[in-house]
């Protein structure tokens, strides 16, 4: 679960990326968050995954309270998070498989986990056949994929996706979703962080929408605000 | 390992070159110290005995002498030993041989446990009734030449030493710091599934250490090879050959510990300085 109150961030130069805001996200949810840039959409996310802390208020993901989280504590934080991002972060000079084995051994999986659990993601995110190809022989769409099999080979409870479409055409980017819906029907919470909102109300979602820094509405399909 | 190849070669050579200044400064260091002591143990002042004392009386004051704290060993001389001694040195010179024996006076050589300490001693012999002011010879300005230069020589290899220390850690650290830089990608992959520092941390710190070792490797061999050279041109230097160098085969063993030791902590050191800034997240 994740459980933002009354959180405040400002950053050492004086911007106030969040004043006051306040969010629960339930185990299993679909939750899509939405706003305008400036709106502290990446803040929320720099805290979820623990890159900063709060300047005032309580952050809580799965069970850990980010206020005063301490040093040691945040990997293991993080494993139980997996992370999207819009520009795949994938290592460009090793194979679908090496970037999962590299991603395994960073939290010191042994070879008879990995061998079990790379082909598992991969066959849930459809590339089993793909492991071999680096990086740069894969489309936009099977790029994403593959950072979405990375993260889910913690099995992570959440799933936080920051503008996972923003690089895919449209076909590609309702590919993406329908696979975060599936990761989501099989138990773990989703968020996405995105500005698309065609994308947003092809899905009957809970959309969190944002703006300087508070929730503006919280509720479920589009409500055509600007953003 | 080594990802930028030619940074490590540097990174090695100056660590190695730095290694080797140390070790030099350290061992001339060793080499002066040991002549010192050499010097210090030939080094005994006189304290001459009234002549009104009789030979039994003089021997009493050997007491006296043993009793002064920076006394390490007396040695009484009698008038017939100093004038013996002191014919045998001039036996082509007749007008000496005929000296007698009443001429000369009791003595004792007197060795100490500390030359810095000489002239409180020699005011304390001087002190002794039988001795008297101005009987006591000693080389003050030379032991004091000596204890200056044990202690330039000690102040300047110990600001050598923690001077290259630190440029050897620095340009460690930057070679480090260009892995990581080149590796930032990945450590940020690391970061976002959950790893911890330590894991991380490790492959640059033994990056680092390994640096640090082949460069106590190196800088090993060639401080031997260096010690023989010079041992061999000051043999064979007619002017300076009375040098008695300390042989390279009775340090080794503490220059191999001494080098490996640096040579590892500059580069772990280096290494964590390098890594720190990456994992403040």
């Amino acid at each position: 679960m994740i459980r933002l109150t009354d959180v405040v961030k400002e950053y050492p130069n004086g911007t106030h990326a969040l004043n006051g805001l306040s969010m629960e996200i339930q185990d299993g949810e679909f939750v899509f968050m939405v706003g305008p840039s400036g709106s502290g959409k990446s803040t929320v996310i720099k805290l979820l995954i623990g890159e900063i802390e709060p300047s005032e208020g309580r952050v809580m993901v799965n069970g850990f309270s980010l206020r005063n989280i301490k040093e040691w504590q945040i990997p293991h934080m993080r494993r139980t998070v997996g992370v999207i991002f819009q520009d795949f972060r994938l290592i460009e000079t090793k194979s679908v498989y090496d970037n999962m084995v590299f991603a395994m051994r960073a939290v010191g999986a042994g070879p008879r986990e990995i061998k079990k659990r790379i082909p598992y993601c991969l066959h849930l995110v459809g590339l089993e056949n793909k492991s071999r190809r680096l990086p740069s022989e894969l489309s936009g769409g099977e790029q994403q994929r593959v950072a979405i099999a990375r993260a889910l080979l913690n099995n992570p409870s959440t799933i936080i996706a920051d503008e996972p479409t923003g690089n895919l055409d449209p076909a590609r980017s309702l590919e993406i979703m329908r696979l975060l819906e599936r990761i989501n029907a099989l138990g773990t919470t989703v968020l996405v962080v995105t500005h698309e909102k065609d994308l947003v109300n092809r899905f009957d979602k809970r959309v969190i929408m944002l703006e300087q820094g508070r929730v503006v509405s919280d509720g479920r399909g589009y409500y055509g605000r600007k953003f | 390992m080594f990802s930028h190849g030619f940074m490590s070669f540097a990174a090695i050579g100056i660590t190695v070159a730095c290694l080797l200044i140390m070790g030099t400064f350290t061992l001339v260091a060793v080499n002066a110290n040991a002549m010192l002591e050499d010097m210090e143990a030939q080094n005994q002042m006189l304290a001459f005995v009234d002549k009104s004392l009789s030979e039994v009386e003089a021997r009493a004051l050997e007491k006296k002498l043993m009793e002064i704290p920076n006394v390490a060993k007396v040695t009484f001389i009698s008038n017939e030993e100093a004038a013996a001694a002191f014919r045998s040195r001039y036996e082509d010179d007749e007008l000496f041989q005929g000296l007698p024996d009443e001429n000369f006076r009791h003595r004792f050589a007197v060795d100490l446990k500390d030359i810095g300490y000489m002239s409180k001693t020699k005011a304390e012999i001087e002190a002794i009734a039988g001795i008297g002011d101005g009987n006591v010879s000693a080389y003050e300005d030379e032991a004091a030449g000596f204890i200056t230069i044990r202690n330039v020589a000690g102040i300047v290899c110990a600001v050598l030493i923690a001077v290259l220390f630190v440029v050897s850690v620095f340009i460690i650290a930057n070679t480090i710091k260009l892995t990581t830089f080149d590796r930032r990608d990945e450590i940020a992959i690391m970061k976002m599934v959950g790893a911890t520092n330590g894991f991380i941390r490790w492959p640059f710190v033994y990056e680092g250490f390994l640096l640090g070792l082949f460069s106590a490797v190196i800088g090993f061999f060639l401080q031997w090879a260096l010690y023989e050279a010079v041992a061999r041109s000051v043999a064979a230097n007619d002017t300076i050959n009375l040098i008695n160098m300390v042989p390279f085969s009775d340090m080794r063993f503490y220059v191999a510990v001494i080098f490996a030791a640096a040579g590892m902590l500059i580069g772990v050191g280096g290494s964590l300085s390098a890594i720190r800034r990456f994992l403040q997240v």
